[in-house]
């Protein structure tokens, strides 16, 4: 179709999709789009395929780039770490009370699963992995719920042969047939019911936050007050009342790592006498291979290096598996400092 | 209309235990003691020296004493805050716009800080013309201003197994009210020409999660917006400085916030937040998707677990918010009584499309225990539901769109609680 043509076409169908006035005319505003910028931005894959790029990954491979950029929060067997999505299991669970949606379970398109993890994934590096690594990560997920065998090779080419279990288990909205006839009833308005008991209280539950207390108030005030005379008069030992602010930081840190008497490896390592060591050394955990790499560099867990660290992760070892945000409070930063330095 | 109301019959049995415990509770106040009130009576610091000068905050933020009226966090939700939500302190608001440093964020890959000089807005897909807008050149198309409420969809989800939140914050704090300024977003797609296979259009936020939803091209050209300002201002870099999409009447999550491409397509994406999340699952497994339309509902913002009674027994100001996604609001109904008899509240203004109403209901309060309800009604006739007629069709395992009557347990004492009632 030529494009004049199309101009045509379009204008008719807008005039009947827009009540009122006529198309306006154009303004003649923007710029076209360079081919090299739509590339470089439309990405996303649709259900028949379209958009796949060209490229292939093995579940083999899929195993190991799942390992070092997915598991931290989904698990090596993508079963999930605490509150972070589960990618496998819960198969025949949707009827069940408190279903398990995951990409084996629920999802219905495979496209989407190229589509997520390609653009939006891991978690903090965004748009990292190749066309071939994503196809690889795809084919493990698969894999991780039986879906494929291990030998098998995801490509573009057998792409839509792969059958999703819950493929047919969406329907488009329906409200409008089985709710609003309900729904669009005259109200009652009195002698509603014979008599109205109370069936459940949100107070017994008691899973709503405190309020905000003086004490919270507080103690952002101490941590301020403690790094403060921290800064201005180093000593041996840090000050008792940092220490203390720099556990209740350490909160944040705690889901992922343990500390002291008694430590394991979580998600992270423990973090018993880390700092003033060098990087990578917690005995038993497996670490990333960015880790490992400024260990053989000879990165000291310093207080700067900890501090540069501890502001954002990634730019300090970039395509490191923690994928914590930062501590944006320089108090904060100086406070869990001195909090790991009481555990060397 | 009622503007005003005495407890109903089925009360008065009660009258009499609750003038009793209102006594005891009838508190402080103002006025009516036998000794001067010193605030009155003695200068005050405020009444004799002098304010902050006018440059003291060259952007306000509100007075220390209303530090509580904040955005709130419900840690155990979410596996971090990066991708995660909070919520509006509805029960401490009046009016209907929500002051954007306060209403309630979602991020997906946390809020971006993208300068407009670095904005780009993308059109391609089933267009004559791909195009690519700056920020200035989006300030030159024709304008509109319109106020609209944001629901997430998955406001007052927690609530659907049971009652869980104590707050009115908490279970319905998942939305904001706003003017928002803006071009329509018809405008931008005619300047790139639609072709007619066109059929859908996907949206996508330039942060790292894209977020990327398919909208109708029915909806797209009729009444979305891309929007620049908010309340007058920028948009909040939470809210999607510079440039976010609204999409009047539907769920929260496809306003694009940080909007960059806008592709013409002939079949939906299915992208991740149009299947694995933003479904709704039925109770035989099988699940409900593009469903983008908010259904009317309301909420009683105080008395409310976190705005308690204080004064006693007397004059009560009862007052809430309504919205729908099908068009206005035409009237909500209050109950004292967990739903037995309804009386028909006064709106502070009439309905406006798909943007939030407020409610008021003035009784003379008797003190003793209420179980407070509202039901919007929306233009079309939409009655809001209760949870066990929701449950009815949905079954149990529904998160999203839960826009069932809330109920209140106020005590005597002025004290209320989230219950769900029989």
């Amino acid at each position: 179709m030529s494009k004049c043509r199309n101009l045509w076409i379009s204008t008719a169908l807008a005039a009947t999709l827009v009540a009122g006035p006529a198309m306006a005319e154009k303004l003649g505003l923007g710029r076209p789009a360079l081919p090299e910028e739509i590339a470089a931005w439309n990405v996303d894959v649709a259900p028949d395929g379209t958009g796949l790029p060209v490229g292939s990954g093995s579940v083999e491979d899929g195993e190991m780039l799942f390992s070092e950029n997915c598991a931290v929060c989904h698990g090596e067997f993508a079963e999930g770490v605490d509150n972070w999505p589960k990618l496998a299991g819960g198969d025949g669970t949707l009827d069940h009370e408190d279903p398990l949606k995951t990409v084996g379970s629920y999802w219905p398109h495979l496209s989407t699963v190229f589509d997520y993890v390609h653009r939006s994934m891991p978690f903090g590096g965004a748009q990292t992995l190749s066309p071939d690594e994503t196809y690889a990560i795809v084919a493990y997920i698969l894999f991780s719920n039986y879906i494929v065998e291990d030998d098998f090779v995801l490509s573009n080419e057998n792409f839509l042969d792969v059958t999703m279990p819950n493929a047919d288990g969406f329907i488009v909205d329906d409200r409008d047939e089985t709710e609003l006839p309900l729904f669009t009833q005259p109200a009652c308005m009195s002698d509603c019911k014979d008599s109205v008991e109370i069936t459940m209280r949100a107070a017994v539950l008691d899973v709503t936050p405190d309020v905000i207390g003086e004490d919270e108030v507080q103690a952002a005030a101490e941590i301020s007050a403690a790094a403060e005379a921290q800064e201005t008069a180093p000593i041996a030992m840090p000050d008792p009342k940092l220490v203390a602010a720099g556990e209740k930081v350490f909160r944040q840190c705690a889901s992922c790592h343990q500390i002291g008497d008694g430590a394991k490896h979580r998600v992270g390592p423990v973090l018993t006498g880390v700092v003033g060591r060098k990087v990578g050394q917690a005995q038993g955990f497996k670490y990333s291979p960015s880790v490992e790499k400024a260990a053989q560099d000879g990165m000291i867990w310093d207080h700067d290096t900890l501090d540069a660290y501890l502001e954002s992760p990634r730019s300090v070892i970039p395509k490191g598996r923690m994928s914590f945000q930062g501590l944006r409070s320089a108090d904060d930063r100086e406070a869990v400092i001195a909090y790991l330095r009481t555990f060397n | 209309m009622t503007d005003q109301s005495q407890p109903s019959t089925t009360r008065r049995g009660f009258i009499k235990t609750g003038l009793a415990t209102g006594g005891a509770i009838a508190v402080g106040g103002a006025a009516q003691g036998a000794t001067p009130d010193p605030l009155i009576t003695e200068i005050q610091p405020w009444a004799q020296g002098l304010g902050d000068g006018v440059d003291a905050v060259p952007y306000g933020l509100p007075i220390e004493y209303e530090s509580d009226i904040v955005r709130r966090n419900v840690p155990w939700l979410t596996a971090d805050v990066i991708s995660s939500i909070n919520f509006t302190p509805i029960h401490g608001l009046d009016g209907t716009i929500t002051p954007q440093g306060c209403a309630f964020e979602r991020h997906h890959s946390g809020a971006i800080e993208l300068r407009k000089e670095d904005y780009r807005l993308m059109i391609n897909g089933l267009v004559d013309t791909p195009l690519v807008f700056t920020y200035e050149d989006l300030e030159r198309f024709p304008r509109e201003n319109h106020v609209y409420f944001l629901e997430c969809a998955a406001n007052t989800g927690m609530e659907w197994a049971g009652a869980q939140l104590n707050g009115a914050q908490f279970t319905h704090g998942m939305i904001h009210n706003m003017e928002y300024s803006g071009v329509p977003l018809r405008l931008l797609l005619e300047e790139a020409g639609i072709q007619p296979e066109g059929k859908w259009i996907y949206v996508e936020g330039a942060d790292a999660s894209s977020n990327g939803r398919s909208i109708p091209l029915e909806k797209a050209m009729d009444d979305v917006l891309v929007a620049f300002k908010a309340n007058g201002e920028a948009l909040r870099k939470e809210h999607g400085y510079p440039v976010r999409l609204c999409v009047p009447g539907w769920e929260g999550n496809m306003w694009i916030k940080w909007l960059r491409r806008i592709e013409v397509t002939d079949q939906a994406i299915e992208s991740r937040e149009e299947t694995s999340k933003y479904t709704d699952t039925l109770a035989d497994g099988i699940s409900r998707k593009w469903t983008w339309v908010m259904d009317a509902k309301s909420v009683v913002t105080s008395p409310s677990p976190q705005s308690p009674i204080k004064h006693g027994p007397g004059p009560l100001v009862i007052t809430g918010l309504a919205w729908s996604g099908r068009g206005p609001i035409d009237h909500v109904d209050v109950s004292i009584d967990g739903g037995k008899n309804w009386q028909t509240a006064r709106l502070a203004q009439p309905g406006q499309p798909m943007a939030i109403s407020r409610f008021y209901l003035d009784i003379d309060w008797d003190g003793s225990e209420m179980l407070l309800q509202s039901r919007a009604v929306d233009a079309t006739g939409y009655v809001q539901p209760t949870k066990t007629q929701l449950r009815d069709v949905r079954g149990l395992n529904s998160i999203y769109h839960n826009n069932c009557i809330q109920t209140w347990w106020v005590k005597p004492n002025g004290e209320a609680e989230n219950v769900e009632v029989s």
